[in-house]
Protein backbone atom coordinates (compact mmCIF):
# COMPACT_ATOMS: atom_id res chain seq x y z
CA UNK A 1 0.00 0.00 0.00
CA UNK A 2 2.36 2.24 1.36
CA UNK A 3 4.55 1.94 -1.65
CA UNK A 4 1.99 1.31 -4.16
CA UNK A 5 0.80 5.71 -3.61
CA UNK A 6 3.66 7.22 -3.82
CA UNK A 7 4.99 4.90 -7.04
CA UNK A 8 1.40 6.37 -8.34
CA UNK A 9 2.36 9.91 -7.64
CA UNK A 10 5.85 9.81 -8.68
CA UNK A 11 4.63 8.02 -12.15
CA UNK A 12 2.13 10.83 -12.93
CA UNK A 13 4.64 12.74 -12.08
CA UNK A 14 6.88 12.22 -13.97
CA UNK A 15 4.89 12.03 -16.99
CA UNK A 16 4.47 15.53 -16.80
CA UNK A 17 7.72 17.26 -15.74
CA UNK A 18 10.30 18.04 -18.29
CA UNK A 19 12.94 16.76 -15.63
CA UNK A 20 11.86 13.16 -14.63
CA UNK A 21 14.94 12.73 -13.27
CA UNK A 22 14.34 15.45 -10.39
CA UNK A 23 10.99 13.81 -9.31
CA UNK A 24 11.34 12.31 -6.11
CA UNK A 25 8.45 11.26 -3.84
CA UNK A 26 8.90 10.71 0.29
CA UNK A 27 6.00 9.51 2.16
CA UNK A 28 5.20 9.66 5.92
CA UNK A 29 2.13 7.72 7.78
CA UNK A 30 0.55 8.89 10.88
CA UNK A 31 -2.48 7.85 12.69
CA UNK A 32 -4.88 9.59 11.02
CA UNK A 33 -3.47 10.20 7.48
CA UNK A 34 -0.92 9.58 4.85
CA UNK A 35 1.48 12.31 3.41
CA UNK A 36 2.77 12.20 0.21
CA UNK A 37 5.70 15.01 -0.30
CA UNK A 38 6.20 15.27 -3.76
CA UNK A 39 9.51 17.02 -5.01
CA UNK A 40 10.19 18.67 -8.78
CA UNK A 41 12.87 20.93 -10.46
CA UNK A 42 12.15 23.89 -9.76
CA UNK A 43 11.26 25.16 -12.82
CA UNK A 44 8.88 22.12 -13.33
CA UNK A 45 6.56 23.55 -10.25
CA UNK A 46 3.94 24.50 -13.19
CA UNK A 47 3.99 21.42 -14.63
CA UNK A 48 2.46 19.65 -11.44
CA UNK A 49 0.37 22.47 -9.77
CA UNK A 50 -1.19 24.26 -12.87
CA UNK A 51 -3.07 27.35 -13.27
CA UNK A 52 -4.73 27.84 -10.21
CA UNK A 53 -3.81 24.26 -9.05
CA UNK A 54 -5.85 22.67 -11.78
CA UNK A 55 -3.02 20.00 -11.90
CA UNK A 56 -2.64 19.56 -8.85
CA UNK A 57 -6.17 18.95 -8.27
CA UNK A 58 -6.67 16.21 -10.89
CA UNK A 59 -3.14 14.41 -9.32
CA UNK A 60 -4.79 14.23 -5.83
CA UNK A 61 -7.87 13.29 -7.49
CA UNK A 62 -6.34 10.62 -9.08
CA UNK A 63 -4.08 9.55 -5.88
CA UNK A 64 -7.20 9.63 -3.73
CA UNK A 65 -8.92 6.76 -6.16
CA UNK A 66 -6.39 4.55 -6.31
CA UNK A 67 -6.83 5.15 -2.39
CA UNK A 68 -10.18 4.21 -2.02
CA UNK A 69 -10.19 1.15 -0.05
CA UNK A 70 -7.15 3.13 2.60
CA UNK A 71 -9.08 4.53 5.45
CA UNK A 72 -6.92 7.00 6.42
CA UNK A 73 -6.51 10.41 5.28
CA UNK A 74 -4.37 11.11 2.17
CA UNK A 75 -2.41 14.36 1.57
CA UNK A 76 -0.43 15.22 -0.99
CA UNK A 77 2.07 18.12 -0.48
CA UNK A 78 3.82 19.40 -3.76
CA UNK A 79 7.56 21.27 -2.10
CA UNK B 1 11.21 18.95 -42.21
CA UNK B 2 10.18 15.06 -40.56
CA UNK B 3 13.28 12.96 -42.61
CA UNK B 4 16.75 13.30 -42.89
CA UNK B 5 20.02 11.06 -43.82
CA UNK B 6 23.12 11.46 -41.90
CA UNK B 7 26.24 10.07 -42.42
CA UNK B 8 28.92 10.22 -39.48
CA UNK B 9 31.89 8.19 -38.30
CA UNK B 10 30.11 6.30 -36.26
CA UNK B 11 26.20 5.05 -36.41
CA UNK B 12 25.74 6.94 -32.61
CA UNK B 13 27.13 9.96 -34.23
CA UNK B 14 24.70 9.88 -37.11
CA UNK B 15 21.97 9.89 -35.29
CA UNK B 16 22.47 12.04 -32.91
CA UNK B 17 23.11 14.81 -35.60
CA UNK B 18 19.52 13.26 -37.12
CA UNK B 19 17.92 14.20 -34.20
CA UNK B 20 19.93 17.73 -33.52
CA UNK B 21 19.10 18.31 -37.18
CA UNK B 22 15.00 17.59 -36.81
CA UNK B 23 15.21 19.40 -33.73
CA UNK B 24 13.00 16.50 -32.03
CA UNK B 25 13.98 14.21 -28.93
CA UNK B 26 14.92 10.50 -29.53
CA UNK B 27 11.34 9.10 -28.26
CA UNK B 28 10.30 10.98 -31.37
CA UNK B 29 12.57 9.47 -33.95
CA UNK B 30 12.36 6.46 -35.80
CA UNK B 31 15.99 5.81 -36.39
CA UNK B 32 16.69 3.43 -40.03
CA UNK B 33 20.49 2.13 -39.95
CA UNK B 34 20.81 2.26 -43.67
CA UNK B 35 25.51 1.51 -43.13
CA UNK B 36 26.62 0.56 -39.79
CA UNK B 37 30.38 1.91 -40.79
CA UNK B 38 33.62 0.36 -40.92
CA UNK B 39 36.62 1.26 -38.99
CA UNK B 40 39.30 0.66 -41.52
CA UNK B 41 42.67 -0.06 -40.60
CA UNK B 42 44.79 3.26 -39.23
CA UNK B 43 41.71 5.60 -41.13
CA UNK B 44 42.17 3.86 -44.47
CA UNK B 45 39.13 1.74 -45.81
CA UNK B 46 37.21 2.86 -43.63
CA UNK B 47 33.27 3.86 -44.28
CA UNK B 48 31.02 6.22 -42.52
CA UNK B 49 27.89 5.12 -40.98
CA UNK B 50 24.82 5.93 -42.55
CA UNK B 51 20.98 6.28 -40.96
CA UNK B 52 17.77 7.82 -41.78
CA UNK B 53 16.25 9.42 -39.09
CA UNK B 54 11.93 9.96 -39.38
CA UNK B 55 9.79 12.28 -37.11
CA UNK B 56 7.30 9.19 -35.75
CA UNK B 57 4.15 10.56 -37.34
CA UNK B 58 2.47 12.62 -34.53
CA UNK B 59 -0.54 11.47 -35.25
CA UNK B 60 0.07 7.36 -34.15
CA UNK B 61 2.85 8.60 -31.78
CA UNK B 62 -0.31 10.59 -29.44
CA UNK B 63 -2.58 7.78 -29.94
CA UNK B 64 0.07 5.33 -28.18
CA UNK B 65 1.26 7.82 -25.97
CA UNK B 66 -2.41 8.19 -24.85
CA UNK B 67 -2.44 3.95 -24.21
CA UNK B 68 0.74 3.54 -22.98
CA UNK B 69 0.08 6.13 -20.37
CA UNK B 70 -3.94 5.36 -19.62
CA UNK B 71 -2.75 1.85 -19.12
CA UNK B 72 -0.05 2.10 -16.56
CA UNK B 73 -1.84 4.62 -14.83
CA UNK B 74 -4.93 2.18 -14.45
CA UNK B 75 -2.33 -0.48 -13.38
CA UNK B 76 -0.71 1.59 -11.03
CA UNK B 77 -4.43 2.45 -9.39
CA UNK B 78 -4.90 -0.91 -8.65
CA UNK B 79 -8.10 -1.26 -10.93
CA UNK B 80 -8.77 -4.12 -13.81
CA UNK B 81 -9.75 -2.38 -16.70
CA UNK B 82 -8.93 -2.50 -20.22
CA UNK B 83 -8.35 0.62 -22.88
CA UNK B 84 -9.58 0.57 -26.46
CA UNK B 85 -8.11 3.82 -28.31
CA UNK B 86 -9.37 5.20 -31.41
CA UNK B 87 -7.96 8.00 -33.23
CA UNK B 88 -9.59 10.37 -35.03
CA UNK B 89 -8.40 13.43 -36.65
CA UNK B 90 -7.01 15.22 -33.90
CA UNK B 91 -9.23 13.34 -31.16
CA UNK B 92 -7.77 10.50 -29.21
CA UNK B 93 -10.98 8.49 -28.27
CA UNK B 94 -10.22 6.53 -24.89
CA UNK B 95 -12.58 3.62 -23.87
CA UNK B 96 -12.06 2.14 -20.90
CA UNK B 97 -13.89 -1.61 -19.52
CA UNK B 98 -13.68 -3.81 -17.29
CA UNK B 99 -14.41 -4.61 -13.53
CA UNK B 100 -12.62 -1.66 -12.24
CA UNK B 101 -14.69 0.76 -13.93
CA UNK B 102 -16.38 2.52 -10.64
CA UNK B 103 -13.22 3.42 -9.72
CA UNK B 104 -11.66 5.30 -12.59
CA UNK B 105 -15.12 6.99 -13.07
CA UNK B 106 -15.44 8.70 -9.53
CA UNK B 107 -18.49 11.03 -8.43
CA UNK B 108 -20.07 12.32 -10.96
CA UNK B 109 -16.97 11.69 -13.32
CA UNK B 110 -13.99 13.28 -11.26
CA UNK B 111 -12.11 10.88 -11.32
CA UNK B 112 -12.18 9.79 -15.64
CA UNK B 113 -12.32 13.80 -15.76
CA UNK B 114 -8.82 13.86 -13.86
CA UNK B 115 -7.63 11.08 -15.68
CA UNK B 116 -8.67 12.71 -19.45
CA UNK B 117 -7.41 16.11 -17.64
CA UNK B 118 -3.42 14.54 -17.35
CA UNK B 119 -3.59 12.17 -20.01
CA UNK B 120 -4.34 15.09 -22.37
CA UNK B 121 -1.18 16.87 -20.42
CA UNK B 122 0.72 13.95 -20.98
CA UNK B 123 0.13 13.69 -24.92
CA UNK B 124 0.57 17.17 -25.49
CA UNK B 125 3.65 17.68 -23.99
CA UNK B 126 5.82 20.21 -25.77
CA UNK B 127 3.46 20.78 -28.46
CA UNK B 128 2.39 24.40 -29.05
CA UNK B 129 -0.65 24.43 -30.84
CA UNK B 130 1.04 22.36 -33.79
CA UNK B 131 -0.44 19.10 -33.62
CA UNK B 132 -2.17 19.39 -30.26
CA UNK B 133 -4.49 16.10 -29.64
CA UNK B 134 -7.59 15.93 -27.52
CA UNK B 135 -7.97 12.94 -25.54
CA UNK B 136 -11.54 11.84 -24.63
CA UNK B 137 -11.77 9.30 -22.12
CA UNK B 138 -15.08 7.60 -21.77
CA UNK B 139 -16.20 4.24 -19.58
CA UNK B 140 -19.57 2.44 -19.84
CA UNK B 141 -21.02 5.35 -21.92
CA UNK B 142 -20.43 7.66 -19.10
CA UNK B 143 -20.60 10.66 -20.56
CA UNK B 144 -23.58 9.76 -22.99
CA UNK B 145 -25.44 9.29 -20.09
CA UNK B 146 -24.57 12.03 -18.20
CA UNK B 147 -24.84 14.17 -21.05
CA UNK B 148 -28.79 12.70 -21.85
CA UNK B 149 -28.90 13.60 -17.51
CA UNK B 150 -27.87 17.20 -18.09
CA UNK B 151 -30.01 17.76 -21.18
CA UNK B 152 -32.84 16.26 -19.45
CA UNK B 153 -31.89 18.53 -16.42
CA UNK B 154 -31.65 21.92 -18.84
CA UNK B 155 -35.16 21.29 -20.05
CA UNK B 156 -37.02 20.48 -16.44
CA UNK B 157 -35.36 23.82 -15.73
CA UNK B 158 -36.46 25.96 -18.51
CA UNK B 159 -39.55 24.53 -17.96
CA UNK B 160 -39.46 25.77 -14.09
CA UNK B 161 -37.95 29.17 -15.00
CA UNK B 162 -40.87 29.68 -17.43
CA UNK B 163 -43.91 28.58 -14.74
CA UNK B 164 -42.47 30.73 -11.99
CA UNK B 165 -41.02 33.40 -14.22
CA UNK B 166 -37.87 33.91 -12.97
CA UNK B 167 -34.58 32.86 -13.27
CA UNK B 168 -33.51 29.33 -11.93
CA UNK B 169 -29.57 28.42 -11.20
CA UNK B 170 -27.99 25.29 -11.57
CA UNK B 171 -25.00 23.73 -9.44
CA UNK B 172 -21.93 24.59 -10.41
CA UNK B 173 -20.55 22.71 -13.41
CA UNK B 174 -17.55 21.99 -15.58
CA UNK B 175 -17.03 24.07 -18.65
CA UNK B 176 -18.09 21.11 -20.77
CA UNK B 177 -21.08 20.59 -18.84
CA UNK B 178 -21.88 23.92 -18.73
CA UNK B 179 -21.72 23.79 -22.45
CA UNK B 180 -23.84 21.19 -23.29
CA UNK B 181 -26.58 23.04 -21.23
CA UNK B 182 -25.92 25.75 -23.40
CA UNK B 183 -26.46 24.14 -26.57
CA UNK B 184 -29.44 21.98 -25.50
CA UNK B 185 -31.49 25.28 -24.63
CA UNK B 186 -30.03 27.47 -27.05
CA UNK B 187 -32.99 26.27 -29.55
CA UNK B 188 -34.92 26.83 -26.71
CA UNK B 189 -37.81 29.82 -27.74
CA UNK B 190 -39.12 30.55 -23.95
CA UNK B 191 -35.55 31.27 -22.40
CA UNK B 192 -32.06 32.25 -22.48
CA UNK B 193 -28.84 31.11 -20.98
CA UNK B 194 -25.91 32.70 -19.45
CA UNK B 195 -22.91 31.56 -17.20
CA UNK B 196 -22.49 32.99 -13.77
CA UNK B 197 -19.34 32.97 -11.38
CA UNK B 198 -15.95 32.24 -11.00
CA UNK B 199 -14.15 28.30 -11.60
CA UNK B 200 -14.40 26.39 -10.36
CA UNK B 201 -17.78 27.59 -9.01
CA UNK B 202 -19.15 28.98 -12.22
CA UNK B 203 -22.82 28.17 -13.16
CA UNK B 204 -25.73 28.47 -15.42
CA UNK B 205 -28.89 30.23 -14.64
CA UNK B 206 -31.55 30.44 -16.85
CA UNK B 207 -34.02 32.67 -17.54
CA UNK B 208 -37.59 33.65 -19.44
CA UNK B 209 -37.20 35.69 -21.96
Amino acid sequence: MESRLSKLLEFVAKSLVEKPDEVSVTQTDNDTAIVLELRVAEGDMGKVIGKQGKIAKAIRVVIRAAAAKEPKKIIVDIV
Amino acid sequence: MSRVEVSAKTVDEAVRSAIAQLGISEAEAEIEIVDEGAKGLFGIGGKDAKVIVTKKSAGQDAAEMARAFIEELIDRMDLVCIADVEEKEDVINVTVSGKGVGGIIGRRGETLDAVQYLTNLYVNKGKHGDGYKRVLIDSENYRAKREETLVRLANSMAAKALKYRREMKFEPMSAYERRVIHSALQSHGGVTTKSIGEEPYRKIVVSPK
